[in-house]
Order: structure tokens, then C-alpha cells, then sequence
């Protein structure tokens, strides 16, 4: 019993600690980099079950704000190779088990 | 099929002679123009075969044709032809899509095609020729000879069917071949073999490529063109795991850089009491760059050398010629200016040079308005480095005055307006004050208007005075790591001993704007204070004062002992006025009307009777008492501005500069013109003599003149209406 409650604890603890967005890598000016990482959190806590409707938002608004053809993947596991358009990458990682992948490519 | 073959000849006879290809009778209707003689010879041209055959048949005459005689007939008629056809329009323009434009098209085609025949006939010796003729030799073999010299008319013949004919392709073709037979009025036995059909030979004047050309692409500009934008590949797993070791290696990461702020943080807290966390942050940025502030504090001053060499060039060597003639006047020339963009909304509010390094000096930034108190800076500058500050201190509380010490120049005593003093040590490279007063410590109540080191105490503590507007001259020491402080005196009224009535005036509590220190009698202290009494005390009674002058009307500024003659001191106020003290006596020996309120006043280290004082006008006033006692030998405008006022000045210990604060920041040197620092060299042949006596005899020789009878020197001295 002792053991699981610590197990549970220490989960806790590290979903605590491990919300925290983190940039796993970007080639993004500092000042987009902030919105859309920001956008990003916004939209994952939104839509916290589903990945899908904060992908499209998370779209929809980066279209809107930095213009169009703004691609978005979300989810707990996959793997890419996409070709982007220079300085419109996002790759970061959110709530310690997200990964979102944003880019622009028309 | 037999009995069609020669139906189908007279079908042909019949054609030919309505058709344009047909026998003679048709050709003059055709060729109206051409004559017979020509009419001849189309007829042979054709083929003697056909002649042939044709001459056997009766010919069929057009119900209309004219009925010509023979001499008729024969007669000829000329007729020029001319290559150019008349009816050719000679300005055709055509649409170049090219050139965007309508362009004329310079060759007409005069050509006027009435009739074309494909040819039918093949060489004998050509391939197709021989393959024919052997196709034909195969086939018939009654007449394999005739049909080569008879050229097979299988193309034309089909062509001509083709209109008129309805019948099917392959009965068409059976004709063609038994056709060129029936013409020889020999019968053919057998049809043609099926070969034949099969085998179509090629035409080769009429043949046409099947496959079709590819569209031209549009020209284009190239202005129109854009760059592709850049793209890259990016590639990465995103899973559990991945994304576990990340936030695992940046909490990781995030535990080291904070194991690394702590034990600076702890280090700092032992030094100082008090310390924000952005200065921490901007220590460890100012880490990195350690290693090269030496070579760059030398690059700096090499370059800062070579930007202001005339004005070092005029520190040191630049004296003023036109001092000769100018007869007892002087002029301050402007060197260096320094400011800071930090302080630019800061008044100078006390400066002072360092005792061991000739160069360096101390600024201290507040503001003398109550409403706009700010923060409060210390600045060093040195002479070598114009444009920026050796060091800087920053603090809360507007600084007001500071002190240097004179035998470790690098501790300085700062008094700030909330009351509280500090020391700052320069070795330390901290921002922060290394003993600061607090409220538990007897921090002064009011600005601290002057402070001032003292020599060790007997137990070698290092100790210092402050004077501040609540009343209260309080002793500094410095015990192991504590400012303990200790009431000197307090300028209250019930300690006074004054005479007379006026003892009444100081019931309230004197505020002490400045003061100094006896440079021999160690105990003896001059208070200045806002009400314009100058007090006369000794530090072993704190309850009573020696003296009191009725000095001024308005708060003195500035009181200062002459560094020679120790019983003269000088002291200036807001009242306009500077004057000229012997501590004995009660009355100023000279008083000086400056037009404007005084804001300090300093003697030179140089000369006993050389002093000089700024006005809140922006004006700098020298005076050298030897050489003109009753004016300025100097009176220069320093700081143009109007809003601007000039609060301290100071003289250089051994350059002839003095460094000049105002009210904006900024503090201005400037170099002392030659006839404002002329020593006694009046009398021919003596040797001239130098030190402190001289300088003393000098001063008491004025002082003679006016000192006796006290009524009398007053109405001499006193050359400035009061």
C-alpha cells in the first residue's frame, strides 16, 4: 500500500514538474517562437482531451496571425519528416506526455 | 466483276471529259488563255497510253463550244504573263503575339492555284518503281512488260471514286488494278491478289507526320518571377519516452544553473545585509566578461586617449598667454566634461577627489528638491577615461554628500537623504554599501548634508561624523562589521549657552548643514546651520557650544577651514554671500556679495588666500585675496543653461583643475588660467620662499589691514553692499 501511495506521489510530482512547456527545437524569431508557444499551451489546455480540436485551433490561429498554410501535429507519440519552410518550425514538447509539432510549408 | 470492268471504263471516258483532268476537249474550256500548241502538249505530257486510248473514242463536244475555222484556228494570240498576281492585296498586317503588335507582312503570295494534280507517275528505276513492277509482274502475267511502261494510276483513280463513288474501299481498289488492264483491251483472268490491297504505298509528296507539336510555353518576365522561399527537412520521434528524458536532462539543467546562483546569493548575504536578486543575476553576467576587463579597461583608455588628446594636451602643457596682458584677471578653460547617462536626471550633490590618486573622484548623485527625490547614485570617474565611469554604485535613497579617506582611499563615507550613512568599498566589486546605518542603528532623521572621516579612535576603529537637518552630530565607528554610532551633539536649544536675548531665537532645534573639522585642534568643529549660525564646538561637550556666529540670513552651505592659516575659515550661504571668518573673532574678517545664492565655496590647496565659489546663476567666482581683495579675479560662466545651476566645486590636490557639479549630471573640469595661481614673485633677487609659512605670513598680512579696530575692518572688508 505504502509502495503504490509513493508511486502515485511520485507521479504527482512528476506531472508537477513536467508541465512546463519545452522547446525541443525551433528555428522561430524569438517574438513568434514566444506566441506560438504560447498558442500552443493555450490550446492544449483548452482541448485537453482532444488533441484534434486544439491542433485545428492551434492552426486556425497560426494561419490568421502569421499567414497561411500552417501545419500542426499533436499527439503522445509519432514520427515526422517535413519539409518547412526556414524559420517556421516549432517542435516543443507540453504537459509531460505532448509533443506538438508546428510548421509552415505552402 | 467481268462485265462491270467495261462499265466502269466508260464511266471513266465520261468523267474524264467533264472533269478537269480529262482529254482535250476539255482543256480550252479550262485553260481559256492558253493556245492549242500548248493544249498539245499537256496532252502528251500526260501519257502516250492514254492518247491512245482516248483518240479511239468519239469525242464529245460541249453544246455551247464555238464553231471556229481553221484559219481561225491557226491564228495566234500573244498574251504576257506577268509573275505578279493582280489581285494580291499588297497591306496585309498580321497580330504578332511576339511583339504585341500588328506587323505588315511583306511577302504576298502571288500565287493563284486554279488546279493541282498529285502526281501518279514513278520512276522505272526507283525502288518504288521496281517494287511495283514486280508487285505487277506477279500479279498479271499476260502483260507484265506494258503495265511497267503504263504507270498504275491506283492513287488517283481512288481519289477521283472517292467522290463520285459510294462503293466500298476494297472494291475500288480491285478496279484500280484491272482498270490499267482494261485499258489494253486485255482481259484479266484473275482478280488481284489479296497482296495488293494490303500493301499501300507510301505517297511521298503527300505525306504528313502524324505526331502533333507540343505547345510553346509563354514567354515570360522575369520581374515575375519569385524566389522559392527556403525550405528545410526536419525530422524527429516524438514518444513517451523521448519526451520523458527531455523534461528530465531541463530539470536537470534548470537544478545546476540554480546550485550555481545559491552560494554567490550565500556569499553576498555575509558581506551585505541587503541585496535585490537582479544585482546577483547581474554579477553572473558580468562573470563572463572578467577575464578581458583588464585588456579591454586599456583599450578603452588608449582609445579615450586618442579621442581627447587636445584636451589632455591642454591639461597639461596649455597656458593661457593672454594672461599677461589681461592684468590680474583669470579664466577658467574648459577640459573634460563628464556625464553618465544614468544621473542625467540627477544633481551633483557633493564631489571630491581621491587623496592617493590624483585623477580619480568621487561623484555623488541626488536631488536637492524635496518633491523629486529619487534614487541615488556614487560615480568615480578619472580623468584618463571621459566617457565613462570607473565605477558606479547605485542606491535607494538620494546620496548627499561623501567623504574619502585619507589614508585608505578606498573606503568613502556616503551620506544619504533618508537619513542613513553608509561606507562603500571600492576593492569589494559589489554594488552594494559594505556597512550601512539602519533605522535600529540611530540613522539621522533628516538628510545627512555632510559627513567626514576622523583619524582612528584609540582602539584603531575606523570612524567618521555626520551632520544632518534633525539637529544631532553623530560619531560613526566602525566595530568588526557594525556602524555603532554615538551623538556628538545635538544642536537643541536648551544646550545653547547663548547671551542675551538671542538665546530665545535657538529654542528651536538648529539643523546642521555642514561642518568641519580643526585641522590641528583636534576636538575644535565648525556646524553650519539652515537658520545661518555657525557654531563653534568641541567634541568633548556635547551639551554646549564654544561659540555661536550670527554668520548669515539663510542656511549656510558650506563651512571650510583655510588649509594654512589655522585660524581662518570661510563660509558661504544662500543669503548670496561668502565670507571670511578668524574663529576668535565674532565678525566676518570679508564678506563677498556674489548677486546670486551661493552653493559652495572651497579654499585652494595651493595658496592661503586663493578660494573659489559657485552660484546657483551658473557662475564660478575665483578669488585670490593677494592680488585683489575686493573683487573676483574670476567671474566665468560655466554651465549655459538657464534651468541649470551649479551646486559643488572642488580644486585638484596637485593638478591647478577644479571639478565643477551641477544640478544636471553633469560635472565639468576645468583648468585654472595662470594669473589665478600666481605665487608671490614680486620681490627681485630674494629666493622665494615656499610652504606654509609663507602662505600663512601672506594671509595675516591681510588680515592685519583688517583686523584692528574690529569696527574699522568690517567697513573696509566690507566692499559688497549688504
Amino acid at each position: 500500500m505504502a509502495d503504490t501511495g509513493e508511486g502515485k506521489k511520485e507521479e504527482a510530482d512528476y506531472k508537477r514538474l513536467h508541465s512546463f512547456p519545452l522547446i525541443r527545437h525551433t528555428d522561430m524569431p524569438e517574438e513568434m517562437r514566444v506566441e506560438a508557444m504560447e498558442l500552443c499551451v493555450t490550446a492544449c489546455e483548452k482541448y485537453a482531451t482532444n488533441n484534434e480540436s486544439a491542433a485545428k485551433m492551434i492552426k486556425e490561429m497560426m494561419d490568421k496571425k502569421f499567414g497561411s498554410s500552417w501545419h500542426v501535429v499533436i499527439g503522445e507519440g509519432f514520427g515526422f519528416e517535413i519539409t518547412h519552410e526556414v524559420k517556421n518550425l516549432l517542435y516543443m514538447f507540453f504537459g509531460g506526455s505532448l509533443a506538438v509539432c508546428v510548421w509552415k510549408c505552402s | 466483276m467481268r462485265k462491270a470492268v467495261p462499265a466502269k471504263a466508260g464511266d471513266k471516258q465520261r468523267q474524264n471529259q467533264n472533269g478537269p483532268p480529262g482529254g482535250k476537249a476539255g482543256q480550252p474550256r479550262l485553260y481559256g488563255a492558253l493556245t492549242k500548241k500548248r493544249d498539245e502538249d499537256t496532252s502528251t505530257e500526260v501519257g502516250e497510253g492514254v492518247d491512245e486510248w482516248s483518240t479511239s473514242k468519239t469525242v464529245v463536244k460541249p453544246p455551247d463550244q464555238l464553231e471556229l475555222t481553221e484559219a481561225e484556228l491557226k491564228e495566234e494570240f500573244t498574251r504576257v504573263l506577268t509573275a505578279n498576281n493582280p489581285h494580291a492585296p499588297r497591306n496585309i498586317v498580321r497580330y504578332s503575339f511576339k511583339e504585341r503588335a500588328y506587323k505588315p507582312i511583306s511577302y504576298v503570295d502571288q500565287i493563284a492555284i486554279h488546279f493541282s494534280l498529285n502526281g501518279n507517275m514513278i520512276l522505272r528505276d526507283s525502288d518504288e518503281g521496281r517494287r511495283q513492277s514486280l508487285r505487277l509482274s506477279n500479279a498479271s502475267e499476260k502483260a507484265p512488260s506494258e503495265s511497267s511502261a503504263v504507270v498504275s494510276e491506283e492513287a488517283e483513280i481512288k481519289d477521283e471514286k472517292g467522290t463520285e463513288d459510294t462503293q466500298a474501299a476494297e472494291e475500288e481498289e480491285a478496279e484500280g488494278a484491272e482498270a490499267a488492264e482494261a485499258a489494253e483491251a486485255a482481259e484479266a483472268e484473275e482478280p488481284p491478289p489479296p497482296k495488293v490491297k494490303e500493301k499501300k504505298l507510301a505517297n511521298q509528296f503527300n505525306f504528313i507526320e502524324r505526331s502533333s507539336r507540343t505547345l510553346d510555353n509563354p514567354l515570360r518576365e522575369r520581374a515575375s518571377q519569385s524566389e522559392p522561399t527556403p525550405c528545410k527537412n526536419f525530422s524527429a520521434n516524438a514518444n513517451q519516452w523521448e519526451i520523458y528524458d527531455a523534461y528530465v536532462e531541463e530539470l536537470q539543467k534548470m537544478e545546476k544553473s540554480k546550485e550555481k546562483e545559491k552560494p554567490k546569493a550565500q556569499i553576498g548575504k555575509k558581506e551585505e545585509k541587503k541585496r535585490g536578486k537582479k544585482l546577483t543575476s547581474l554579477e553572473l553576467q558580468s562573470d563572463d566578461i572578467t577575464k578581458i576587463s583588464n585588456a579591454a579597461k586599456i583599450m578603452e583608455r588608449m582609445v579615450n586617449q586618442n579621442i581627447f588628446d587636445d584636451i589632455a594636451q591642454d591639461f597639461k602643457y596649455f597656458e593661457d598667454a593672454s594672461d599677461e596682458y589681461r592684468d590680474h584677471r583669470g579664466t577658467l578653460l574648459p577640459l573634460w566634461k563628464f556625464q553618465y547617462d544614468k544621473t542625467k536626471r540627477l544633481a551633483v550633490t557633493a564631489i571630491s577627489w581621491n587623496p592617493k590618486y590624483k585623477d580619480l573622484f568621487a561623484v555623488g548623485y541626488g536631488s536637492y528638491d524635496f518633491m523629486k527625490q529619487s534614487q541615488g547614485m556614487l560615480v568615480l570617474y578619472t580623468m584618463k577615461n571621459p566617457t565613462f565611469p570607473e565605477y558606479v554604485f547605485s542606491s535607494e535613497s538620494g546620496i548627499m554628500c561623501l567623504d574619502i579617506h585619507n589614508d585608505h582611499p578606498h573606503l568613502m563615507a556616503v551620506g544619504f537623504y533618508d537619513g542613513n550613512v553608509a561606507i562603500y568599498n571600492f576593492k569589494k566589486a559589489t554594488s552594494q554599501p559594505s556597512y550601512k546605518s539602519s533605522a535600529k542603528s540611530g540613522k539621522h532623521t533628516d538628510p545627512v548634508w555632510q559627513v567626514k572621516w576622523q583619524k582612528d579612535d584609540m582602539d584603531n576603529n575606523l570612524n567618521f561624523f555626520s551632520v544632518s537637518s534633525d539637529g544631532r552630530i553623530v560619531s560613526w565607528t566602525l566595530v568588526k562589521n557594525e556602524l555603532v554610532h554615538t551623538d556628538v551633539i545635538k544642536l537643541s536649544a536648551e544646550g545653547t549657552t547663548m547671551q542675551g536675548p538671542e538665546g530665545l531665537q535657538l529654542q528651536t532645534v538648529g539643523c546642521g548643514t555642514s561642518f568641519d573639522f580643526h585641522k590641528k585642534i583636534d576636538y575644535l568643529f565648525l556646524v553650519g546651520t539652515e537658520e545661518g549660525k555657525i557654531y563653534k564646538c568641541s567634541k568633548c561637550y556635547s551639551s554646549q557650544f564654544l561659540d555661536v556666529f550670527e554668520a548669515h540670513h539663510m542656511a549656510v552651505d558650506s563651512v571650510s577651514w583655510n588649509p594654512y592659516h589655522l585660524k581662518i575659515f570661510i563660509s558661504c550661504s544662500s543669503d548670496w554671500t561668502v565670507k571670511i571668518w578668524d574663529h576668535t573673532i565674532k565678525t566676518p574678517m570679508f564678506i563677498y556679495d556674489l548677486n546670486a545664492a551661493v552653493g559652495d565655496v572651497a579654499w585652494s590647496p595651493y595658496s592661503s588666500t586663493v578660494f573659489a565659489a559657485v552660484t546657483t546663476d551658473g557662475k564660478a567666482h575665483v578669488f585670490d585675496l593677494n592680488i585683489n581683495k575686493y573683487e573676483a579675479l574670476c567671474t566665468q560662466v560655466v554651465v549655459a543653461k538657464k534651468k541649470n545651476k551649479i551646486t559643488h566645486i572642488q580644486f585638484n590636490p596637485v593638478y591647478p583643475v577644479v571639478i565643477i557639479g551641477d544640478e544636471r549630471g553633469q560635472v565639468t573640469c576645468l583648468k585654472l588660467s595662470p594669473n589665478l595661481r600666481k605665487m608671490p614673485k614680486e620681490k627681485k633677487g630674494q629666493e622665494v620662499k615656499k610652504g606654509p609659512e609663507v602662505e600663512i605670513a601672506k594671509l595675516d598680512k591681510l588680515l592685519i589691514l583688517v583686523r584692528e579696530p574690529d569696527g574699522r575692518a568690517q567697513g573696509q572688508a566690507d566692499k559688497a553692499p549688504l
